[in-house]
């Protein structure tokens, strides 16, 4: 997983398809993450965040009592024990320490489960820029208490009610509005997709997860490397820093995508949101609504990486339905005493379905991303749960 | 063919500022009445907007108007056979669709189908030319006119490299907000970036993007050799005038673009 070059592509998938009024911005973008990734001082200055404030290394924790249960040996990453409860952090920082240096004055972000906005809420607060978030009106109902968060912490949340009013109008709405703020303005896109330089800097930002998870396999593991690495995917920013640590190993990469937002599975090619990858698409080729209980992982399309990936046959992708999603939550909490996001219990998911079906064979060991911690998927849970009793 | 170069490169020679309008394909049955009365009443093009699902560079106005379209079962096959029907307006047809479309029906038989069916110029506002040379290469083989846009965040030099490689004429979004909003605010650096554009263009300068009274449209045809007006149309449509309102509307841009030189 390198550099895409100028042009931003991951074989065919990737680019920058926005309208010639956000050029310039993608290039300031790109140009100013080139330097800063370049620099040792930018990357001093973001480790040090990420250790001081952000609570890095999150580490990762031999799962013994599920994989009794499984059947097969489970490390989970904890991504849920960083700063706001996920993985999004590492990207914010380093998105809003390079706004900084672009001498930018407020951030803008897209949102789906709201965590991406309440981490781009918290770094924009404590670096002191200011901070707009849009989320989808469904979304915002689903995660009030995201939405109460962002607040608290001084951002502006703005309803979208355009289309599904989930994260796929979010995002547009946020492209939008970065139009008209692009002088002052940088907009933290939270997945691994956009326009180029979007998806592979926040792959970068993100592979903290797995230069990290990777070392301590290595200590944990008698073959260093797990067999399997499994992650969420929505648009695909956990998997990417994951698998980022590990497409030099031998390891099987599994990303995990929701059944109602199955881009991989269920997609064709398409360009949505600055970038050529994989979207669920309707008959007439419209872009189709996702539908998923987590909403973070409720999004028509792929990161373009990752379609790569799939094309190239390095990583495969898989979905979960809800219900076997909510049962890995469960599972979880009951063997592990640990409340995972509804996002990352889809990667848990997977792992028990393919113990199960002998996919994973007995005893191989499988390093999973715990994206985020659960606390905000508590209502739909318990809504769900006591309604089927 | 190339008609839009043509039309357009006339006008300008006989001292006219040309008159673009839109209408969102399929946004209500008589949609193909929407487009012959804004030609009767002195559009010299007009923009077909092809309807997507996430039109990222449009306002409100025609998002609904996509949207509305999509949901009256609106489809680009659909359109293009209506549009075949109507074929020797005498007017150029430009289709304004976004880069979704063009790239998964595929860039070249994007541009023959067009052709195919009278269309005569080409826009693709989340297309920008450094991701353009095959959309320009098979809109060139189709005999499209594939226009390219600049925005005020442009910079000169490549102001210059998309006003040579723009055909048709050269499409000023002169605001940097997505359509149908307007501010009065902006229009001194409306005008500005007008002015800007015409230093690197020989073809046709045509100011778009919240021009929405035969007022501003006056203003801009003094920095520009035209105006698009697409939103303030939609608006009206939307509300459920009827075409004869819509064509009033068109006459008074006209009149007021007349006068003003």
């Amino acid at each position: 997983m390198g550099d895409p070059g100028p042009a931003g592509r991951f074989g065919s998938m990737g680019g920058r398809f926005v309208p010639e009024a956000l050029i310039p911005a993608c290039e300031q973008v790109e140009e100013a993450f080139r330097r800063a990734w370049a620099d040792a001082g930018f990357r001093t200055e973001l480790t040090h965040m990420l250790s001081s404030y952000a609570g890095r290394p999150t580490p990762v924790t031999v799962a013994d009592r599920l994989s009794d249960a499984l059947g097969v040996s489970v490390l989970l990453k904890r991504e849920d024990l960083a700063h706001t409860g996920s993985h999004k952090i590492n990207n914010v920082a380093g998105q809003v320490l390079l706004a900084q240096r672009m001498g930018k004055t407020a951030v803008i972000a897209e949102t789906g489960a709201g965590q991406h906005g309440v981490a781009t809420a918290t770094v924009a607060a404590h670096l002191g820029l200011g901070c707009t978030v849009f989320m989808g009106e469904k979304d915002m109902a689903r995660q009030e208490l995201n939405v109460f968060r962002m607040e608290l912490l001084g951002a502006t949340v703005i309803p979208v009610t355009s289309g599904s009013r989930t994260l796929k109008d979010a995002t547009s709405e946020a492209l939008r509005h970065w139009v008209t703020t692009v002088d002052s303005t940088h907009y933290c896109i939270g997945s691994a997709l956009g326009p180029h330089p979007y998806p592979w800097m926040v792959r970068e930002f993100q592979r903290v997860i797995g230069d990290e998870a990777r070392a301590q396999c290595a200590e944990l593991l008698p073959g260093a490397v797990p067999d399997a690495v499994v992650a969420c995917v929505g648009g695909g920013s956990n998997a990417a820093g994951t698998f980022a640590g590990f497409t030099a190993t031998t390891a099987r990469l599994i990303g995990t995508e929701a059944a109602g937002g199955a881009a991989l599975s269920n997609g064709r090619r398409g360009v949505l949101h600055g970038f050529m990858s994989s979207f669920l698409q309707d008959e007439h080729g419209q872009i189709a609504e996702a539908s998923s209980i987590s909403a973070g992982l409720d999004y028509p399309g792929i990161g373009p990486e990752h379609a790569y990936l799939a094309e190239i046959g390095r990583a495969e992708y898989h979905s979960v339905t809800d219900a076997e999603a909510v049962a890995a939550v469960e599972l979880c909490a009951q063997t592990e005493g640990i409340l995972c996001a509804l996002e990352s219990a889809h990667a848990l998911a997977w792992v028990r379905r393919a113990a199960r079906d002998g996919e994973l064979t007995a005893g191989s060991t499988v390093l999973v991303t715990l994206s985020g911690r659960g606390d905000k998927d508590v209502s739909v849970l318990r809504e769900l749960i006591r309604g089927r009793r | 063919m190339a008609a839009v170069e043509t039309v357009l490169g006339q006008a300008r020679a006989k001292g006219r500022s040309a008159l673009v309008t839109y209408v969102t394909a399929g946004i209500r049955a008589d949609w193909l009445d929407l487009l012959t009365v804004m030609i009767d009443a002195g559009a010299d093009a007009v923009e077909i907007g092809l309807p997507f699902s996430d039109p990222m560079l449009d306002g409100p106005v025609i998002q609904q108007a996509s949207s509305a379209a999509i949901s009256r079962g609106t489809t680009i096959p659909g359109i293009l056979a209506q549009l075949r029907e109507v074929s020797g307006l005498g007017t150029p047809l430009i289709a304004m669709g976004y880069a979704h479309h063009a790239c998964t029906r595929g860039l070249r038989r994007y541009c023959h189908e067009l052709a195919d069916c009278g269309v005569s110029g080409t826009i693709i506002p989340d297309l920008p030319v450094s991701e353009a040379d095959e959309y320009l290469a098979e809109a060139r083989d189709a005999g499209l006119d594939a226009i390219l846009m600049v925005t005020p965040a442009t910079p000169d030099q490549q102001m210059q490299v998309i006003a040579e490689r723009s055909r048709g004429f050269l499409y000023v979004m002169s605001v940097m907000n997505t359509t149908g909003r307007t501010y009065e605010r902006d229009d001194d650096a409306r005008w500005a970036v007008a002015a800007r554009s015409r230093k690197h263009s020989a073809r046709p300068v045509i100011i778009g993007f919240g021009i929405d009274t035969p007022e501003r449209a006056a203003a801009a045809v003094t920095y520009a050799d035209g105006v698009i007006v697409a939103s303030a149309l939609m608006r009206r449509v939307m509300d459920g005038a009827p075409s004869t309102e819509v064509g009033r509307c068109v006459r008074e841009i006209r009149a007021a673009i007349d006068n003003a030189q």
